[in-house]
């Protein structure tokens, strides 16, 4: 990963319009920017579409980039908002309900949740190439719009109120969704997490 | 589910205890206050209450153990090596050029 000082150096270069630089960013950053893209919108040619829409906004604002940010969180917020814009477009339906894979209580306000004996490690769990697949296919059940959501803070690491603003909901709605999203998330690699699978 | 049926007495004195003992909270509060927890945003005496919960409550517990599990199996699961293709690059910085 670049440091500050070689952002500085490349900057220059890229604002003086250098196209020696400019494929030195393509190079460093495609890679990582095209994985954001994917895993955003589990679509190779949305993702590589997303990516050129991303790079073309950069080539666009770089003039403006005033180095507050590091290069990286600012390329990071572009490739974001590339594939958010690509998903919107695709997905334009209904939000799909997830209640089947929340929580359970009685009647008397108790959670209803069965022991667990053993409770499997990722390591455990990733050991197999067929458990990963089951994984992946799990992650890929949840309906976009808490999929984004669970992506955006627990993979990616943005701040809530980054997404909040992102996904142009209220902080406490963004929340709300993030723990839907957490929970089924675990109903679905419970499974996995009991070895149960394969 | 295996263990004690959904409305036996010992659920019932359960829900009672949880609902009516001091610094207790039911299951379904304990519930709202996940996202927070982890992402600190209880105060003092809500954390207090929330590990209270969890100490007394095996359901709870585990059921906060597997879902912090699942975050971390899907983070190790999605975050892969990601390469761009040799062509893919050469579009962009011919789009560039033009």
């Amino acid at each position: 990963m670049s440091g500050p000082a070689d952002d500085e150096e490349l900057i220059e270069g890229l604002r003086l319009g250098s196209p020696v630089h400019f494929e030195r960013l393509v190079r460093d950053n495609a890679g990582w920017m095209l994985g954001v893209a994917r895993r955003l919108l589990r679509d190779e040619a949305l993702a590589e579409d997303a990516l050129q829409d991303a790079f073309a906004k950069v080539f666009q604002s770089v003039a403006g980039f005033r180095g507050e940010a590091r290069l990286k969180t600012w390329l990071y917020r572009i490739a974001v908002n590339a594939a958010l814009m690509k998903l919107r477009a695709r997905t334009r339906r209904q939000e799909q309900p997830i209640d089947d894979f929340l929580p359970e209580f009685d009647q008397n306000g108790c959670r209803i949740e069965a022991p667990w004996s053993h409770l499997a490690t990722p390591e455990e769990v990733l050991e197999s190439e067929s458990q990963r697949a089951f994984v992946r296919a799990k992650i890929d059940e949840l309906p976009d719009n808490y999929r984004t959501v669970l992506l955006l803070r627990d993979i990616e690491e943005l701040e809530m109120t980054e997404i909040a603003d992102l996904l142009e909901l209220s902080p406490g709605a963004t929340k709300v969704r993030l723990h839907r999203a957490r929970s089924a998330l675990k109903h679905l690699l419970e499974p996995a997490l009991r070895s149960e699978t394969l | 589910m295996t263990g004690p049926r959904k409305n036996s007495l010992m659920r019932r004195v359960k829900g009672f205890m949880l609902r009516r003992g001091p610094y207790m909270i039911a299951c379904e509060d304990f519930e709202a206050f996940i996202i927070d927890y982890l992402e600190g945003g209880l105060s003092d005496r809500q954390r207090f209450i929330f590990e209270l919960h969890i100490k007394i409550c095996r359901e709870c517990r585990d059921y906060l153990a597997a879902y912090q599990r699942a975050r971390e199996l899907g983070k190790a699961t999605v975050l892969e090596e990601s390469e761009a293709p040799e062509d893919l690059i050469q579009a962009i910085l011919k789009a560039r050029e033009t």
